[in-house]
């Protein structure tokens, strides 16, 4: 394993995104920093800005207009930069998928290293899903 | 002094839905913003024409995850106007039931991000915490935390236990003491009143022209409420006041969000005591031609939704008109002529769906940056410690 | 004034403008009017009966555009909805937005989708679409087909 990658296993940083998404997912993202499920002990933290993250999470259905600003933080965003996809609508835009505004799923855009399903997923499955990308990198799962 | 051009968003890492805010400013005074929206469209009324009448209610959920009730309400009451068919008794309780749990969750979620965003981190961390309480209070009314999928066109999917029902009860009220030091903590702090009031005023004339609902218009004096003007699901039929103050500042919207909640508590007590006993669905098979409106107040303002039918069983036109469409262009008037440190907590007194306030830099014209967004946020709660500091509070 | 007496009162007043007029329950009135009039009619709801803008929905019918100005006035909880319907080929229509600002928004959305001209607004802008969009395009219309050959689509259409 790159040692840039074991490097930040010890504390990942996220950065979320939403690109068309019904807010859900994003609220379920911020539930898990607030007291009940409390990610931050395991040194998750929300970054302020993609240039200081680790971890790409994306939500929402890719429309159009959001696109265009995904790849473009993609590219500034320091690599190793691993990219999880949050909820149905980022793995193949669920309900939306004949909507004549999101033309792509998100993995023909960009690589994507885990899917977190759920409309909304519970916070404590995106907990499991940050622990298996974990695991996945250190190749135990 | 040389004008500088702010945009904020659309990406804002705390969360939610994007917009785009361009702030032209003159030294600290902001002198003009252009709203551009469309982040987030994703051709909702048209993908409900593909769907059936009973299809359409779970991609109508979808619009926002915060108002996930309010949508299918009007939605569905639009649909009974085509028929014109009243919904059974308990179906209705239970409605105003998942609808006003709704309203307490999102007006919590609210106050935690005003909280943040003046810098106040406590707040934000306690008042999610309670939040939990409701969302667990919905899981075991509805079964999901969020998107409760309980409306289809003619009453509701599921119905509630008789023996939850003491459980969420006493859930509830366990919630109201430390609303109530929440309030105290919000409404006597003398930092928040030197912070807050008279900012962002939206005077009344301006409400009514710009047509702005909900908490937002009730703060400037306007008694606007789809619940006690034309009342619907089970509002008739129990006692509660519509909270109005008149300033329509910042500091008004947040108590008029607050009182609104104790409100809402006191609706699903009196319904869950009082649910009816009966059918709680009239299995609607089909739909005959015509065209529907319906109305539900969200957390945020009146939702509106117009259907027409034209016998087929899909529809032929879903126009949805979500509260924020009304209310985001009255930044128009309230941001303009303040300082870019109030700028963040006036765009988030509308309760926009949040997104505005990060990833913003501060450029001036010729394209040097000074500020990037998260100084925006660090400005504004800088401005609470010094007010803090000038009264000798530590 | 009673609910009885505001239908009176708007119907005397626009009788030469009123083509239609449908009372279909307690709480809902139709009202088809001559596009022409539309902005007389719509300033007399909105300023003088004190009435609230909700929105317009703009509709795409087999023979007509239609456009559905909805007031509600809250002290008699009737909802107006003034119907203009419009020439397919080339629809336009006065706008409102220089009546009261909450026109402004749903005017552009409806010239973004629908591909309605409103005369007198100050700013037709996009307000919902990408740049990419090409123009002539309208998601709204019935006829609208799948521009983008990039477009993916792995159920069906």
């Amino acid at each position: 394993m790159k040692l840039t990658l074991r490097a930040l296993l010890k504390s990942p940083w996220v950065f979320h995104l939403s690109t068309g998404s019904c807010n859900n997912c994003d609220i379920e993202i911020l539930d898990c920093l607030t007291p009940r499920f409390d990610i931050e002990r395991f040194g998750m933290l929300l970054a302020p800005s993609i240039k200081h993250a680790d971890i790409l999470l994306v939500t929402g259905s890719c429309n159009r207009k959001s696109v265009i600003r995904l790849k473009r933080l993609y590219e500034q965003a320091p690599k190793p930069c691993l990219v999880v996809a949050i909820g149905e609508c980022s793995m193949s835009r669920g309900i939306f998928i004949h909507s004549y505004n999101c033309p792509l799923p998100l993995d023909k855009i960009i690589p994507v290293d885990a899917y977190i399903p759920g409309c909304p997923p519970k916070p404590e499955a995106i907990i499991s899903g940050a622990v298996k990308l974990i695991q996945k990198i250190k190749g135990t799962l | 002094m040389a004008k500088s051009v702010i945009p904020i968003g659309p990406y804002h890492p705390l969360q939610e839905e994007p917009e785009f805010f361009t702030l032209t400013v003159d030294g600290e005074t902001v002198v003009d913003i252009d709203i551009q929206i469309g982040y987030n469209h994703r051709g909702i009324e048209k993908l409900s024409e593909r769907k059936t009448f009973d299809q359409s209610t779970f991609v109508i959920e979808r619009i926002c995850g915060i108002c996930s009730t309010n949508h299918p309400f009007a939605y569905t009451r639009a649909v009974e106007d085509i028929i014109q068919v009243e919904v059974p008794e308990r179906a209705k309780y239970i409605r105003t039931i998942i609808a006003e749990g709704e309203r307490i969750h999102s007006h919590l979620l609210w106050l935690g991000l005003a909280g943040h965003f003046l810098g106040y981190n406590t707040v934000y961390m306690w008042v999610w915490k309670l939040r939990e309480e409701i969302l667990d209070v919905m899981e075991i009314l509805s079964g999901n935390r969020n998107s409760y999928a309980m409306f289809k066109p003619g009453g509701v999917r599921r119905d509630i236990n008789a023996e939850d029902i003491p459980l969420v009860i006493k859930k509830i009220d366990s919630i109201i003491p430390t609303l109530t030091r929440l309030k105290k903590a919000i409404i006597d702090d003398p930092v928040l009143h030197a912070r807050l009031k008279g900012i962002g005023i939206l005077t009344k004339q301006e409400a009514i022209d710009y047509c702005a609902l909900g908490p937002t218009s009730r703060a400037s004096g306007v008694a606007r409420d789809v619940r006690k003007d034309a009342p619907y699901g089970a509002y008739d039929r129990v006692e509660w006041d519509m909270i109005v103050t008149e300033n329509g500042d910042v500091f008004d919207k947040v108590v008029v969000r607050i009182l609104e909640m104790y409100e809402s508590i006191k609706i699903v007590k009196t319904c869950l005591q009082n649910l009816p006993d009966g059918e709680i669905d009239l299995n609607i098979k089909d739909i005959p031609p015509g065209e529907g409106i319906g109305a539900a107040e969200a957390p945020r303002g009146e939702t509106f939704h117009y259907v027409r039918s034209d016998g087929t069983n899909r529809p032929a036109r879903h126009k949805v008109r979500a509260p924020t469409f009304m209310n985001l262009p009255t930044c128009k008037t309230t941001v303009i002529g303040e300082t870019v440190s109030d700028a963040t907590i006036i765009l988030a007194g509308v309760d926009p769906c949040y997104c505005c306030t990060e990833r913003m830099a501060v450029r001036s014209i010729k394209g040097k940056k000074l500020y990037n967004g998260q100084d925006l946020i660090r400005l504004s709660q800088e401005k609470t410690e010094t007010i803090k500091k000038k009264m000798g509070i530590k | 004034m009673t609910r009885e007496e505001l239908l009176k009162d708007i119907k005397d007043r626009f009788k030469d403008d009123i083509i239609d007029f449908i009372d279909t329950s307690p709480t809902r009135v139709y009202i088809e009017i001559k596009p022409e009039s539309l902005v007389k009619a719509a300033t007399y709801i909105f300023k003088d009966l004190e009435a609230r803008f909700n929105i317009a929905s703009g509709v795409d019918t087999p023979s007509n555009i239609e456009i559905l100005y909805h007031f509600s006035i809250e002290y008699l909880n009737v909802l107006i909805s003034l119907r203009v319907k419009l020439d397919k080929k080339k629809p336009a229509v006065a706008s409102l937005t220089p009546v009261f600002k909450g026109a402004n928004w749903i005017e552009r959305e409806m010239h973004e989708l629908l591909g309605i001209d409103f005369i007198g607004h100050p700013d037709l802008s996009r307000l919902l679409l990408a740049d990419e969009w090409p123009e002539g395009v309208y998601p709204l219309r019935k006829d609208y087909k799948e521009w983008d050959k990039k477009a993916i689509r792995d159920r069906g259409v």
